[in-house]
């Protein structure tokens, strides 16, 4: 109540002050996407919502998601909210969704065929909650990328991996020649997203849904994912020397060939980009790691608090449409290294990388992702449990895999 | 003013009640209300919107199963430990040396103060450069010639702790020499020279007459020491994230990440209580045994 009381009085001094014929109206939008390949793409977005008259004010929160999430929710539910913001869908609004913070879409959905364009289906299945709709989907973003430097192979006298096993195997001579083979930041989310990747991997996409759609813990406990596990250690043991933070310093690694490989989702594509790096010539990706195809649908969704400004509201609209024009999605996604949510746009000029991923989508090989399975509160206990085992060396796999296990049977 | 002819003791000074009024209800709401919200709400299964739905000490058990909790509150032992006992002899030592009446005395004052004048947040990204193996001082000295030279605290679980606890004294310490020197000039001058006139060595004059004597100087430091202590949060995100893994999470971290990151409300509440419930363990003793006991005796 307290909560709907604030948001009230705040819209109504919001109301005052754009009161009166405003042609242009502004429209604060927040989202993390700071680094410089997303940056860019960001730029298209604002550039297509000010050719429709309105104007964009970007409202960038550095550090990434686990830093701006909880700015932007608490503006949600303190009574300060922005004109739009990005989340990635799945669960992480579900709660401001259901306390009626967020606005239903489904009226413009229903005009617009949302249901008919957008694809695959579990996209738009993200954004629904009781039967409506409270989110517009961006893009497809899979974690199921490794990112290989030709140039480390090269220097190392190896020939490039061509799946996760060789890549393994080829780890000594990277580390001979002064090469960290895996380059995994420090953020806890990165470790955590590594486990997973392996997960789909490795173990295959039965195994990852019985984990984490079906929450069976007992599954999680035994011998199918102490496999995974023991990449996971092999993983650990080719990471041990990165010192840096942040993804895209780990990256960076990659591209300027002191690491081997990253295994990051493809948004990494759009660094390689801004550094001017051609895929296959200069870097070389696999999905799935080369060894389970599959495409995880998870990805950024922009969703839009309930406002009380008409002026506003309609210009909520105007975005929420401009965001799956089809222009837009193609200037926006060639930047991000993402995958357009609509099947029916022109993508000839994507490079390779997009390419291969186009083609999984379009064999329908996806898995939802763990956005979408998992409640932010299990997601960040996987988080300090895997940051804690790619940091200490001397952790048990046994010891990991039990706690992973403990995870699960409480998860939610 | 009231001019009534019999005296009312709440009319009394009534300018300085009615300006205290805005302070009063601070603390009652703010304070009070505001920590007996998030207690009864620690009881609760909330998650991203506080919700009176009650589970019983549900968040308390699971809090003390997580190794990430057990770890921050490992670190913050050994951080109190360190920052407490390292502040209080380096800042006391400087004093004194300041004390003797040196040349360049206000010059040296600043440069030992000037620290303090930078938030937690540029302490911990100067000292995460000057501590990173690639930049800082590993670096330095293996340039030097000295080329299996290795100190990387930052990116070694076992020590990590030690290197954010550094960062801290070299930003703290300046304040308490400051509140130290203070209470040295406290001192009459008169001891001091009495003192010399029993022969009483200087290090023994500090040890058994100066120090008693600055009592309350070392109660104000040692409240504000410990006040840093239990709070520290800043610093660690600014140097380690808590990272490497988990080896440099603090209470206030966990609080922060469970409340809003993992969207966990309930769980934030419990682990906040309890970072209360031990403030409270060690004020309360000391408060009754510091106010208490004059007031009776």
């Amino acid at each position: 109540m307290r909560y709907k009381f604030l948001t009230a009085a705040f819209a109504a001094t919001v109301a005052l002050n754009f009161a009166g014929p405003a042609a242009a109206t502004d429209l604060e939008v927040t989202h993390w996407w700071t680094s410089g390949g997303e940056a860019a793409a960001v730029a298209e977005l604002a550039k297509a919502f000010d050719a429709t008259g309105n104007h964009w004010v970007d409202g960038a929160i550095a550090g990434s998601g686990g830093t701006a999430r909880p700015i932007m929710i608490s503006r949600i539910t303190g009574g300060d909210p922005m004109g739009a913001t990005q989340f990635n869908h799945g669960r992480q609004a579900e709660e401001l969704v259901q306390a009626g913070l967020m606005r239903d879409l489904t009226d413009i959905a229903t005009k617009d065929k949302w249901t008919e364009i957008v694809r695959p289906k579990s996209l738009l299945d993200s954004c629904t909650i009781g039967g409506k709709i409270y989110c517009v989907p961006v893009n497809i973003h899979s974690w199921q990328w490794l990112w290989l430097s030709n140039e480390a192979f090269q220097k190392a006298g190896v020939p490039l991996p061509k799946d996760w096993n060789e890549f393994v195997a080829a780890a000594p001579a990277l580390e001979k020649a002064g090469i960290i083979p895996l380059a995994v930041g420090g953020q806890p989310w990165q470790a955590s997203g590594a486990f997973d990747v392996l997960l789909a991997a490795v173990g295959g996409t039965d195994a990852f849904l019985k984990v984490y759609q079906q929450k069976d813990a007992k599954f999680a406990a035994g011998p199918e994912i102490a496999k995974v596990f023991k990449a996971a250690d092999d993983a650990r043991k080719m990471a041990k020397n990165t010192n840096v933070q942040d993804w895209n310093q780990a990256t960076n690694l990659v591209i300027t060939g002191k690491a081997g490989g990253q295994i990051m989702g493809d948004w990494a594509q759009g660094e390689f980009q801004v550094a001017g790096k051609t895929a296959g010539k200069d870097y070389t990706c696999l999905p799935g790691l080369g060894l389970n195809e599959v495409i995880a649908t998870g990805g950024d969704a922009f969703y839009f608090p309930l406002l009380k400004d008409e002026a506003k509201s309609k210009a909520q609209e105007v975005l929420a449409e401009t965001l799956l024009d089809p222009k837009t999605q193609v200037a926006f996604n060639l930047k991000k290294g993402s995958l357009p949510v609509r099947g029916d746009v022109d993508l000839n000029t994507a490079n390779d990388c997009m390419k291969k991923g186009l083609a999984i989508l379009a064999k329908g090989a996806v898995i939802p992702w763990t956005d979408q399975l998992l409640s932010q509160d299990s997601q960040k206990q996987k988080e300090d449990l895997f940051s804690e085992f790619f940091a200490k060396p001397d952790m048990t796999l046994e010891e990991a895999q039990k706690r992973f296990a403990d995870i699960i049977a409480s998860a939610d | 003013m009231s001019n009534s002819e019999r005296p009312n003791q709440l009319l009394r000074n009534l300018n300085a009640k009615v300006a205290s009024i805005p302070m009063i209800l601070t603390a009652l709401v703010v304070f009070v209300g505001g920590t007996a919200w998030t207690v009864l709400y620690s009881f609760t299964n909330s998650k991203l919107l506080p919700r009176l739905n009650f589970v019983g000490l549900d968040q308390y058990y699971r809090l003390w199963a997580t190794p990430r909790w057990l770890v921050s509150i490992e670190n913050l032992l050994i951080y109190g430990v360190i920052s407490l006992v390292f502040s209080l002899v380096i800042g006391f030592i400087l004093a004194a040396l300041l004390d003797q009446k040196i040349r360049f005395e206000d010059t040296f004052r600043t440069i030992f103060l000037y620290p303090f004048a930078l938030s937690f947040i540029v302490t911990g990204l100067v000292w995460q450069w000057l501590l990173n193996p690639d930049f800082g001082v590993q670096r330095v000295v293996r340039d030097l010639g000295w080329t299996s030279f290795s100190f990387d605290p930052l990116y070694n679980s076992s020590i990590v702790i030690y290197g954010i606890s550094i960062a801290a004294l070299w930003q703290g310490t300046g304040l308490i020499m400051c509140l130290m020197l203070a209470g040295l000039r406290g001192i009459d001058e008169d001891i001091w020279k009495a003192a010399r006139v029993d022969g009483i060595p200087m290090w023994k004059t500090y040890l058994f007459i100066v120090i008693p004597m600055m009592r309350p100087v070392f109660i104000t430091t040692l409240v504000i020491i410990a006040a840093g202590i239990v709070k520290v949060y800043d610093l660690v995100v600014a140097q380690t994230s808590g990272g490497p893994g988990i080896a440099s999470e603090v209470p206030a971290k966990y609080v922060y990440d469970y409340m809003f990151f993992a969207q966990n409300l309930g769980q934030g509440f419990a682990a906040s209580t309890m970072m209360l419930l031990s403030v409270v363990i060690v004020i309360v003793p000391w408060a009754y045994l510091e106010f208490g006991g004059k007031k009776h005796g």
